[in-house]
């Protein structure tokens, strides 16, 4: 007891924690009351029906900024749980595995947008009266754009975590709980976080399409950035779409520095290669936390209630127990498991066949084809007009290393940049001087997309090896010969990887940028993404699945056949 | 006689290789570890002697036969029986002492306990004042003491230590071993037995009281031999070096198959693995041999010495240059045959001709290569079909060796040229426009 009486007094005078804590204070405290304010309008009571004020006051863009961001980084919570629990199941149980990584592949490949229209009246009845329903929908629909490459990445990293490190797991008996913490997420980590920034950027484009929700002829405009910009297009207000970006580039300023750099900067530690040749991030933020007291407090207690949870949930018996016995091996719930699976592909395939035949036909079927090769000859042309601008640009930022730190920070900036934003201009450009959309709306489907690429190039040529680039001047290689035996296969591995990024979005974008609205101008170009556009505004459903389904062939086949080939071949022969 | 701890009746494992067929890796192996002991297994690649290891870690269940720790059978890796891996397997996000304590925390030990512990194992082992370090600040040598005490800290009955230097430079690893032994010898740690898998000659001698020389295809306790020298133990005593001589003589003779060291001259079959060795490094260990102090007939510890190679690429050299008829061995000796000395005597061209002469004899699947090219109208095969052949009898990395070093031997021995980039072996060019 009497340790007690003691303990309580010395709480009481070091409650105070040191003069960072005091510092912080009133950032956290502002964040937490921000939180729940936002939190609090979320979830306030909504009919069907009822507008929800909207205005293009640049005075409420802070707030609309605050519900936007909300919505983004629930949805991105949402999306790391979802890769969590994928990884976890997809590599230790091989029946989830066969199923859910093919699922994974189609859902990656199907145009976020068609998912909008689907699920929204299912949320509404989940929370009737309330704005809840259409708030979720919103964040469902960003957390599709979000979820699908971050599951991959946690789930390849979870399967690449090395052979000796698995034994040591299981030498000093880790449990399943205990390995996920101590492995697997670890090693995970670098990828998934490097995915969470890409997913946050990508996010930013559909916010507009998520916020701006048009169901059973009602248009819903939750308050937000998105459907700020919605409203500003609506009205052919330059201006305001102009405060819009602003606000948007405040916001992305905002988390990056508060967010992803600090993370980033923690997260360094699982680098999982030895060496320290990449230069580690920095961040203020994170410094300053480390120098707090009660705030560092506060997070190791939740570590150490973590740990705790290592004690509860750990292995109780080894391998001399009865219980380690190994369970006579048998292969018929395998079989029987395949059977339901080949079952179900089977029936999906026969209702496809069933409602191609009566609902839409099989000749609406081949034109669908032929707006998708359409835009499959759209998403070749750019991408190499992308490549032949970006990799000379890539390459001589590349090896400059200076100027490669400082463009780095700068193209992330403008990936996160929606580039839809800039459609409004290309409207008033194309109608002014009488352009041909099917031309000149192309270009739009890239504007977002092509920095992936500009990134990748630079990041490959700046890890060309200094040797390499000796023996090049020594050899005096120069022109063309230089590019073709020196240059282009030093960077083709990391321009493929970021040429698949980019060709991936430019399939997604072009759900936008085929079809673009300026007021009541609407300028079309032939393609399978403004037909999808197109039939989303009319609300034809089989219509829509038809294009989405077709899409999704397309994206797929172009993956399979194309970039898949070409990264394999990088891999083989062309790294250091 | 001591009291056993860790038991192996007749147990047999063999892996799946990917057509379906099963490979033998161990076969009616009976060993048994006992208190007091430090036991070494050598052999060279594939002989099993990890499977072995990672059979009596809990870390792979056998399929035939028994593992008893303790008289009780082994399901999984046991509380009692700790290991120190190859590549240290350190967990990179953790500091030293959270690596260290990694055992004990996932026993659900209490911090503080824990805490004193790991203290206590990094204070043993020398690595005070590095607690709060991560791995990658460290060096190698430093990296496995961290693995030797995260292994200690759990206070094994049994050590298992599976080639636990080989990773470290010369000096780095003798000095860890030193330190090791001299743990041992302390009586400081509970630890009752230790088994180091290994492929350096000299570490099992100077370790163990027990040297078990595997055999391979499939893998199996051919030899065991005792060494009965106190410890601290001189590397240059004349009988460490007696024992080195031994080993080595017991590693290159015996009715091991073919491909392997041997002295007997047996027949290569078509689907049997080829011995790693570039040819390169035959030349230089010809050249070594026919020079001073050699002469033509060198001892294989000397020779690993002057050539500064691993016992294992070593012995597959002697193993590659015997089947090619350049060489034979002698109780540990090797000796250069009137052809090896031909051949380094001749010039680059006649050396080609030499060796893809002895190519054709001796090595059937560089000569099957070679006959399918010259029955080919096209002159030109894809490496697919000899490695799909290969795959009857090898797994798939063996498969994938034997068909390189195939690949290397024959392009030198001019006998073919492949394309890495189309995977095509074709004719050289020279034979093919004659042929036309």
């Amino acid at each position: 007891m009497s340790e007690r009486k003691q303990f309580f007094p010395r709480l009481a005078v070091e409650a105070g924690g040191n003069r960072w804590d005091w510092l912080l204070l009133p950032m956290v405290l502002a964040l937490l009351v921000l939180l729940a304010y936002g939190g609090q309008q979320m979830a306030r009571p909504y009919q069907l029906g009822e507008t929800l004020p909207l205005s293009l006051d640049p005075t409420n863009l802070p707030y609309y900024l605050l519900r936007t961001t909300l919505r983004m980084f629930l949805a991105l919570g949402a999306s790391t749980l979802f890769s969590c629990v994928f990884a976890v199941m997809a590599t230790k149980y091989r029946a989830a595995e066969k199923v859910l990584v093919p699922m994974l592949d189609i859902l990656q490949s199907i145009p976020i947008l068609g998912f909008l229209s689907i699920t929204v009246t299912a949320f509404i009845a989940l929370f009737p009266g309330n704005l809840l329903g259409v708030e979720f929908a919103a964040i469902f629909a960003i957390f599709t754009s979000q979820a699908w490459n971050m599951a991959f990445s946690a789930y390849q990293g979870f399967r690449t975590v090395p052979a000796e490190l698995k034994e040591a797991a299981s030498v000093f008996r880790l449990s399943a709980w205990q390995r996920f913490w101590r492995l697997e997420l670890p090693f995970a980590m670098p990828g998934l976080l490097w995915n969470m920034m890409m997913s946050m950027s990508g996010g930013w484009f559909f916010v507009v399409a998520s916020e701006a929700i048009s169901v059973s002829n009602q248009n819903i405009k939750l308050p937000g950035i998105g459907s700020y910009i919605a409203l500003a297009i609506e009205q052919r207000d330059l201006v305001a779409i102009g405060w819009a970006i602003g606000a948007m580039l405040i916001g992305v300023l905002l988390y990056d520095q508060l967010f992803f750099r600090p993370l980033l900067a923690w997260a360094d530690k699982f680098r999982f290669e030895e060496s320290g040749s990449e230069t580690a991030q920095n961040s203020w933020l994170l410094n300053w936390l480390r120098q707090t007291d009660r705030m560092q407090g506060t997070v190791l207690a939740f570590v150490k209630l973590l740990e705790r949870s290592f004690g509860v949930f750990r292995l109780r018996h080894d391998g001399t127990s009865i219980r380690a016995r190994p369970r006579l091996h048998s292969s018929t719930p395998e079989r029987i498991w395949d059977a339901i699976v080949a079952a179900v592909v089977f029936y999906a395939m026969w209702t496809l066949i069933h409602f191609i035949h009566t609902e839409v036909g099989w000749g609406e079927v081949g034109r669908v084809f032929v707006l998708g090769l359409y835009t499959m000859f759209r998403v070749i042309v750019l991408i190499f007009l992308a490549a032949v601008i970006w990799i000379p640009v890539g390459v001589w930022i590349g090896l400059n290393p200076r100027l490669a730190e400082r463009a780095q920070a700068t193209i992330q900036f403008l990936a996160a940049f929606p580039a839809n934003l800039m459609f409004p201009v290309a409207v008033v450009v194309l109608v002014r001087f009488d352009l041909n959309p099917d031309i000149w709306l192309s270009p739009l489907m890239i504007l977002g997309t092509q920095w992936y690429l500009l990134f990748n190039v630079i990041a490959g040529a700046s890890t060309v090896p200094t040797e390499l680039r000796y023996a090049a001047q020594n050899l005096g290689l120069k022109g063309l010969l230089k590019w073709r035996r020196y240059l282009l296969p030093a960077i083709f591995p990391s321009f493929v990887t970021g040429a698949i990024t980019a060709s991936g979005g430019s399939w997604n974008a072009s759900i936008v940028a085929e079809y673009v609205t300026w007021g009541n101008t609407t300028l079309k170009a032939h393609g399978i993404g403004s037909y999808i556009a197109e039939m989303t505004a009319v609300g034809d459903f089989p219509r829509i699945a038809l294009g989405i389904g077709v899409m999704c062939v397309f994206v797929m086949g172009f993956n399979h056949f194309v970039w898949r080939r070409l990264y394999r071949m990088a891999e083989d022969r062309l790294h250091f | 006689m001591a009291t056993p701890i860790v038991e192996l009746k007749s147990v047999g494992k063999s892996f799946r290789s990917a057509d379906g067929s099963a490979r033998s890796v161990l076969d009616g192996v009976d060993f048994t570890l006992r208190e007091g002991e430090i036991v070494a297994l050598l052999g060279q690649s594939g002989s099993g002697k990890s499977t072995m290891l990672r059979l009596m870690a809990g870390l792979i269940a056998a399929d035939s036969g028994e593992v008893l720790y303790r008289g009780l059978p082994l399901h999984g890796p046991a509380d009692g029986i700790s290991m120190v891996f190859q590549s240290f397997a350190l967990f990179p996000w953790l500091t030293v002492q959270k690596n260290v304590e990694l055992g004990l925390e996932a026993k659900g030990m209490p911090a503080e306990e824990r805490a004193r512990r790991a203290e206590a194992a990094i204070e043993l082992i020398g690595l005070s004042g590095f607690e709060g370090a991560l791995p990658r600040e460290l060096s190698g040598g430093m990296r496995q003491r961290v693995g030797i005490a995260r292994a200690l800290v759990m206070e094994p009955d049994v050590l298992l230590m599976d080639e636990a230097f080989s990773a470290l430079d010369v000096l780095t690893g003798e000095r860890l071993r030193e330190d090791i032994l001299e743990l041992w010898e302390s009586g400081r740690i509970s630890t009752k037995a230790i088994l180091v898998v290994s492929h350096n000659i000299e570490e099992a001698v100077m370790m163990a009281d027990r040297v078990l020389v595997f055999a391979s295809d499939p893998g199996r306790v051919r030899d065991e031999l005792p060494v009965r020298l106190s410890r601290p133990r001189e590397v240059e005593s004349s009988e460490v070096r007696g024992l080195i001589d031994n080993v080595y003589g017991l590693m290159t003779t015996g009715t091991l198959r073919a491909g392997r060291v041997t002295e007997k001259e047996v027949k290569l079959r078509l689907g049997d693995r080829l011995p790693e060795a570039e040819v390169a490094r035959m030349e230089v260990v010809l050249e070594v041999i026919a020079d001073e102090p050699f002469l033509g007939r060198a001892d294989l510890p000397k020779l690993v010495a002057e050539t500064e190679l691993a016992d294992e690429e070593l012995l597959d050299v002697s193993s590659a240059l015997t089947l090619l008829g350049l060489a034979v061995l002698d109780h540990g000796d090797i000796i250069l045959t009137p052809l090896g000395q031909q051949y380094v005597r001749a010039e680059n061209i006649e050396r080609k001709e030499i060796f893809g002469r002895q190519l054709l004899e001796h090595v059937p699947l560089v000569a099957y290569i070679r006959h399918g090219l010259e029955q080919d109208p096209s002159g030109d095969l894809h490496e697919d079909m000899f490695l799909r052949l290969l795959r009857f009898s090898l797994n798939e990395a063996d498969s994938n060796s034997a068909l390189r070093i195939a690949i290397e031997w024959g392009r030198y021995g001019d006998l073919f040229e492949y394309s890495f980039n189309t995977g095509v072996i074709k004719m050289p060019e020279s034979e093919a426009v004659a042929r036309e």
